[in-house]
């Protein structure tokens, strides 16, 4: 019995000491995840969701991942890799390329904006910064699907779905075009004043970061308005691609304000984001272009938002290490994938402005013979070789690293026969010759011999000159520039010359070309249109403009339009907007062989189509605007489709 | 080793007699062909750039089954039989599709129940009249007429050119040729008489070439092309 009794009492005890409210028992704070209140309390905390927002932003060309190959299409260079051929073998772009569609981004973007605007215990300094910071994200990424796919849906809220099985109230349709570009740079002129004046802060959103967002976005919507009048299949009724032309004016003058607060007064703005100013600290213009992209002291003015990246702390890309010399390279297997194009390369101009074929040939058609390799690229625009890296020798000033790159096709005798070799490096021997000797460069050109270059040039802008930064596992740490100073002016630029004041826009270029050696200024008078687009191109090579420029302009369907580029072709017009240029050539040097010629141990230089193009870019009417995927048209009935397709 | 032969053998046999299972469903059995037309003559193309769609309802979400048309303007698709809505999307082709009033293209039903063979009727701009391809003396040389079909006046559109293209192979077209010959639309003096004439680059051994005439319409991104012609030199 009293056994029972004590069981039973402990019994009881213990359904008492279990029982608990539901509440104290269930609602038990998690420790894995921390709640929107304590999260949006701390700065340090919501730097660290705002990080992780920075670093889903979306660019066209990157320098992480395989970023080489975005820079590595539309005939301005070769890659060379062979599981890459496909670029140069393709014979134009579905219509799917370039799509962009990340609405989780923007909801978590949203989400962002909302909680931190609903936050209690940050300071209101903090508080108004980090808002502006999650907007001047989302007008970006909002600006970077408007480029891609036109007018999207206009999304400023996080939607919340009510699980009553009718989603019609979350199917929001395409905004007009213009309506997307004027939320961006309305995004961009409420936040200015909330985002520091520094110009030091980088790879966080700056007041200049979002003015040159709002100048360039503003361009864009002005060119499409200005040039879409030439192309009206590219449009819809309902404006959701397409324009009106009579935006236009209001769009440039847009483009030319915001331009002009970032530009110093010493260059014509007003400079009231920051004392930013175009890089000039090296004595040689061609190591001073190429430092611009590498600099990351306070000494670069010029970089105004950029993609920043640290060795040894896990943020680091392999942009180097794909695209060193194959020769100089850090890394056995890895190296001279992005080789630059003859197109690009020949269309630096000589340093009185005028434009002309890189010179193989003298005007009887006779080769010229040249004593260095190096010969064939003086008297041009600095930038050149900023930009690309030619084949050069031991009397040139030009290093990577320290050391000479070894481009050269092989021997060319005096009976005109080639002497080379399908393996990099290989020794022959010479006829007359005692012992073999090398007769083709360790760099190429081979044609198909992969990751040395196939066009006779490597990559220079973004290679990173660091000790081991071309190993696969330090990597580098150059930044991607994603706005700089110098597209800030060429910007002001053209909006100054379509709004008819070509003398502005003369003194905006110039400051630009004589940082580059170009120091005798264009007049009012030869700022042309042509010369517009040409400047943006050798300026911002391989920066990933060249795409958005050409469908702003509508030039796309004009300069890829599928015909094969001939060497007549190649040759001719250059510096024209319209030029055609849908195959990317090579130049290839050979050593003259003639013992007792006066030319012997010379240079010859030819133009070559690489092997492995053969493909021709075709640009379709229906590539202007990324297609919509049947899925999210399934999903949202209102979505209408692209035109063209 | 015979031994070990017959086992493989056995193992074999009886993986396949295994792995043999009943497919849910036939494979699509039904094919839809036919050509791209004007009053019943075949319209010729760039080969692989002029789509067109084919739409099944009914099966939730709707997508379409994408074609081209081919060098001579025919097409065929292996489908299950069914009722299909065929369309050319707006801005493709050297010819006018019908559209609704909104702009957006209307479509053909198409019941399917077997194969079938339907020519899709369009209105082309232009129509490339007696082309006449001969060749000799290292030359190709070609007449034909362009004849104007649509000429109401808010339809109706220029010729930007006319092109006469030859190729080694029997694709022709503006990304695959060896040589061309261009003629402004401008320069045209009489478009019942045109003429263009092209030097074919050394391809010996071969002694014949493929040749074809391209018409490329101001504002439209196709061209329209005469019959492929065998012309040995």
């Amino acid at each position: 019995m009293k056994k029972i009794f004590s069981i039973t009492l402990f019994a009881l005890l213990l359904v008492a000491g279990g029982c608990k409210k539901d509440s104290s028992f269930l609602d038990i704070p998690p420790i894995s995840v921390l709640p929107n209140d304590v999260a949006f309390s701390d700065p340090a905390l919501v730097l660290s969701i705002l990080g992780d927002l920075y670093n889903r932003q979306v660019d066209f060309s990157s320098l992480d991942g395989d970023g080489w190959r975005s820079f590595a299409d539309f005939s301005e260079s070769f890659p060379s890799e062979n599981g890459s051929s496909y670029i140069v073998q393709r014979t134009g772009w579905s219509y799917g390329e370039w799509s962009a569609w990340d609405y989780g981004y923007i909801r978590d973007l949203n989400l962002f904006i909302q909680r931190d605007s609903a936050a209690t215990q940050l300071a209101a300094a903090d508080k108004s910064r980090f808002l502006a910071e999650g907007r001047f994200l989302r007008a970006n990424y909002y600006f970077e699907m408007v480029k891609r796919m036109g007018g999207v849906p206009l999304i400023t809220s996080p939607l919340v779905y009510d699980y009553k099985g009718d989603a019609t109230s979350l199917q929001v349709a395409r905004a007009k075009e213009s309506d997307v570009y004027d939320f961006v740079i309305s995004e961009a002129e409420a936040i200015k004043n909330s985002l520091p004046a520094d110009v030091n802060e980088k790879s966080r959103a700056t007041k200049a970061a979002a003015l040159a967002m709002e100048a360039r976005a503003a361009l864009y919507a002005a060119s499409i308005a200005k040039y879409g009048a030439g192309t009206p299949q590219v449009s819809l009724p309902g404006n959701e691609v397409g324009i009106p032309a009579s935006m236009a004016s209001a769009y440039y003058t847009k483009a030319l304000n915001a331009a002009k607060e970032i530009i110093s007064s010493a260059d014509g703005g007003n400079g009231s984001a920051g004392s930013y100013s175009l890089y000039k600290v090296l004595p040689d213009l061609a190591d001073n272009f190429a430092a611009v992209f590498l600099d990351k002291s306070s000494v670069n003015q010029e970089a105004i938002f950029v993609e920043d990246f640290k060795a040894g702390a896990g943020k680091t890309h392999g942009f180097t290490t794909n695209d060193q010399p194959y020769s100089l390279s850090d890394e056995g297997g890895d190296a001279g994938r992005l080789d630059p194009s003859l197109n690009l390369v020949e269309a630096f101009e000589k340093l009185d402005n005028t434009y002309a074929p890189i010179a193989t040939v003298d005007g009887s058609g006779n080769p010229i013979y040249y004593t260095h390799p190096q010969d064939i690229f003086a008297g041009r625009d600095a930038r050149l070789l900023g930009t690309v890296m030619p084949p050069f020798d031991a009397a040139s000033s030009y290093r990577f690293k320290g050391g000479i790159v070894d481009i050269w096709a092989g021997y060319l005798l005096g009976d005109g026969s080639i002497i080379t070799s399908t393996e990099a490096g290989a020794l022959k021997t010479l006829p007359g010759g005692a012992a073999p000797v090398q007769v083709v460069g360790k760099d190429g050109p081979i044609n198909g011999l992969e990751l040395r270059t196939q066009t006779g040039f490597y990559i220079r802008k973004w290679l990173d000159p660091t000790v081991g930064s071309g190993r696969r596992g330090r990597g580098s740490d150059v930044p991607f520039i994603r706005y700089r100073y110098s597209e800030v002016l060429l910007n002001a630029a053209e909006a100054a010359f379509e709004l008819g004041q070509p003398a502005v826009a003369a003194g905006f270029m110039n400051k630009v070309r004589a940082r580059a050696g170009l120091i005798v200024p264009l007049t009012a008078g030869e700022i042309t249109f042509d010369r517009i687009v040409h400047e943006r191109r050798v300026e911002l090579a391989f920066e990933g403009h060249t795409l958005f420029d050409m469908k702003r302009w509508r030039l796309a369907h004009v300069v890829w339009d599928g015909t094969p580029t001939t060497l007549a072709g190649l040759k001719a017009g250059i510096g024209s907007a319209t030029k055609r240029n849908t195959q990317p050539w090579g130049l290839w040097n050979y050593r003259y062989y003639n013992p007792g010629n006066p030319n012997d141990g010379k240079w010859i230089f030819r133009e070559v189509l690489p092997a492995n193009v053969t493909g021709s870019n075709r640009f379709q009417f229906g590539n202007y605007y990324s297609f919509i995927g049947d899925n999210i048209r399934a999903a949202n009935p209102k979505i209408v489709k692209q035109p063209n397709q | 080793m015979k031994m070990k032969f017959q086992y493989i053998a056995i193992l074999a046999f009886f993986t396949a007699g295994i792995s043999c299972k009943k497919d849910n469903y036939k494979e699509p059995s039904s094919t839809l062909s036919g050509k791209v037309v004007y009053k019943g003559e075949a319209i010729g193309v760039e080969n692989y750039q002029v789509p067109y769609q084919l739409y099944q309802f009914g099966f939730g979400k709707v997508g379409s089954i994408d074609g081209t048309f081919t060098q001579e303007g025919t097409y065929s698709a292996l489908l299950f039989d069914g009722t299909y809505k065929l369309i050319i999307p707006n801005g493709q082709g050297p010819f006018k599709w019908k559209q609704l009033g909104s702009g957006a293209p209307d479509s053909t039903t198409v019941t399917l129940n077997g194969n079938q063979t339907l020519d899709i009727e369009v209105t082309p701009y232009y129509m490339i009249r007696v082309p006449n391809v001969t060749g000799g003396a290292n030359k190709v040389t070609a007449t034909f007429k362009a004849e104007k079909i649509i000429t109401d006046v808010a339809n109706a559109k220029d010729i930007e050119r006319v092109t006469l293209y030859i190729n080694k192979t029997q694709f022709v077209s503006g990304g695959n040729n060896i040589a061309t010959k261009d003629l402004a639309g401008a320069s045209i003096v009489d478009p019942n008489n045109i003429s263009l004439n092209v030097t074919v680059p050394g391809i010996a051994p071969q002694t014949y070439v493929y040749a074809r005439i391209g018409l490329k319409i101001a504002g439209v991104e196709d061209l329209i092309f005469s019959p492929v012609q065998k012309v040995t030199f």
